[in-house]
């Protein structure tokens, strides 16, 4: 009972609106605290690195960046698909608000991964590395994703068709990891360095656990903000819309 | 199972009428490879360590790219309306028309594979384990491609799109590909990458069919 009538208040786009709305400035609060601390701690309070000194600090960036990337293209996968079955419309919201932003933060992943191989490869792209390599077929599956529903002109149409191209995607992801992991071991040439070291100090590690949860705060906030902004342009026919907005109006 | 090889039998036969359809993918493959000699070099050297990656390459995308018709003529007919309403289910037809699809465009493709990768000098040893692996390969590309065609059928021009969607997923095919073609070259026993393309072909034939059918309800809607 209780269960059902969650999931059929989320289907209701004003409730959802306004519940984006309460959630949304605490959501932001809260990443603006950790950014703030993880970055203090990162650049300030973390020793630097005995191998790669000050350079490693990039990993206060990629590393968040990168999980959210995964990480949103799941979600994405997974709105998608509620929303398919369902035919639930605020789950093709959620899933048409995931693309871009997951798709930046794969960017600012794959940008920030080319920064720190330059001083430690002495190369911008070391292709021979499995997990870059495996974030390049992620962007281009978001990409794909994106293209494929612009590309229709009929809303629900590219709502639905993009969202079996995301969960044939989401399926692939670990297939195409594990593949491109296996070829790279193949081909690793001795001059790389190994960069995953195992043992990570404390006070390198907290700033970098605070990073990934401020990251997440703030990828939760640009998606109830895109949510909400793609309500109002989906329901830009419904009363409650009008009101709202003549009501803000006036 | 009657439905299974009517269907496989008309596309066939469909196929048959219109020999570009044959011709079209095969053309293109060679095209492609006898390109890229002008590319990289005419020296042995060059072209044998270079030739497992072009072959792949080449095979991936003619399978890929020629693809655009797969579900659109009978989209146009008419004829995928009735598929979607004939009580049989749409994953099993779609399954029949990827075989009748990888039976004119991949099958050629295997026999003729040899010449092409003869003349990149490779070892003729490594020959019998390129057609194994372009055996085990071409059903994964026919597979992954008529999920893109599903994708796209609804959209007045799909061809750049679907190679768009597909190439990033053809990534492990092509690895375990090459890899499979390399260990041969080098006159080693390539079982484990041959393996692995095996089940890359079990897993996507048996899921790529009912996402296939999904995309295409949706666009027929």
């Amino acid at each position: 009972m209780g269960l059902k009538r969650t999931f059929h208040l989320l289907g209701s786009p004003p409730t959802v609106y306004r519940l984006a709305g309460l959630l949304g400035p605490w959501v932001g609060i809260g990443a603006v605290i950790l950014i703030a601390a993880g970055t203090y701690g990162g650049l300030v309070l973390a020793p630097p690195d005995y191998l790669q000194g000050d350079g490693f600090r990039i990993i206060y960036v990629h590393v968040p960046s990168a999980y959210i990337g995964l990480m949103a293209y799941v979600l994405m996968a997974v709105a998608a698909a509620v929303g398919f079955i369902w035919h639930m419309k605020i789950a093709h919201a959620v899933a048409v608000s995931a693309a871009p932003v997951g798709a930046s933060f794969t960017f600012l992943a794959l940008v920030t991964g080319a920064v720190w191989g330059k001083p430690m490869w002495g190369t911008y792209w070391q292709w021979a590395d499995a997990r870059l390599v495996s974030e390049l077929v992620l962007l281009f599956l978001y990409l794909g994703v994106m293209l494929l529903r612009a590309s229709f002109d009929d809303r629900d149409k590219g709502d639905r068709v993009s969202a079996v191209l995301a969960v044939v995607g989401v399926v692939n992801v670990p297939i195409i990891h594990y593949s491109v992991e296996w070829w790279s071991t193949l081909h690793q040439g001795p001059t790389i360095a190994q960069l995953d070291t195992p043992s990570i100090t404390m006070d390198m590690l907290v700033p970098l656990l605070t990073m990934i949860a401020g990251f997440t705060l703030c990828f939760a906030w640009l998606i109830l903000k895109r949510v909400q902004a793609e309500i109002l342009d989906r329901e830009s026919r419904a009363r409650w819309v009008e009101q709202l907005v003549t009501g803000a109006s006036a | 199972m009657s439905v299974f090889t009517s269907m496989l039998e008309r596309d066939l036969r469909l196929a048959m009428r219109r020999w570009s359809e044959f011709a079209t993918p095969l053309i293109f493959f060679v095209i492609i490879s006898s390109l890229f000699p002008f590319a990289l070099s005419p020296e042995v050297a060059a072209l044998r360590a270079a030739g497992t990656g072009v072959l792949w390459i080449a095979a991936l995308l003619s399978s890929l790219l020629a693809l655009d018709g797969l579900f659109r003529t009978d989209m146009d007919d008419g004829s995928m309306e009735q598929l979607i309403l004939s009580p049989a289910s749409l994953g099993l037809l779609v399954f029949a028309k990827i075989c009748a699809h990888w039976l004119v465009s991949g099958l050629p493709l295997i026999l003729i594979a040899p010449v092409l990768a003869l003349s990149f000098y490779l070892p003729p040893e490594s020959l019998p384990t390129l057609m194994f692996a372009l055996l085990l390969a071409t059903p994964t590309l026919s597979a992954l491609a008529a999920i893109g065609a599903a994708l796209t059928v609804g959209l007045r021009s799909g061809g750049t799109l679907i190679g768009l969607l597909v190439l990033p997923l053809t990534a492990p095919v092509l690895i375990f590909g090459t890899r499979a073609t390399d260990m041969a070259v080098h006159g080693e026993s390539a079982l484990g990458p041959l393996y692995l393309l095996g089940a890359l072909a079990a897993f996507s034939l048996s899921l790529a069919p009912l996402a296939s059918a999904a995309a295409i309800r949706v666009s027929v809607e």
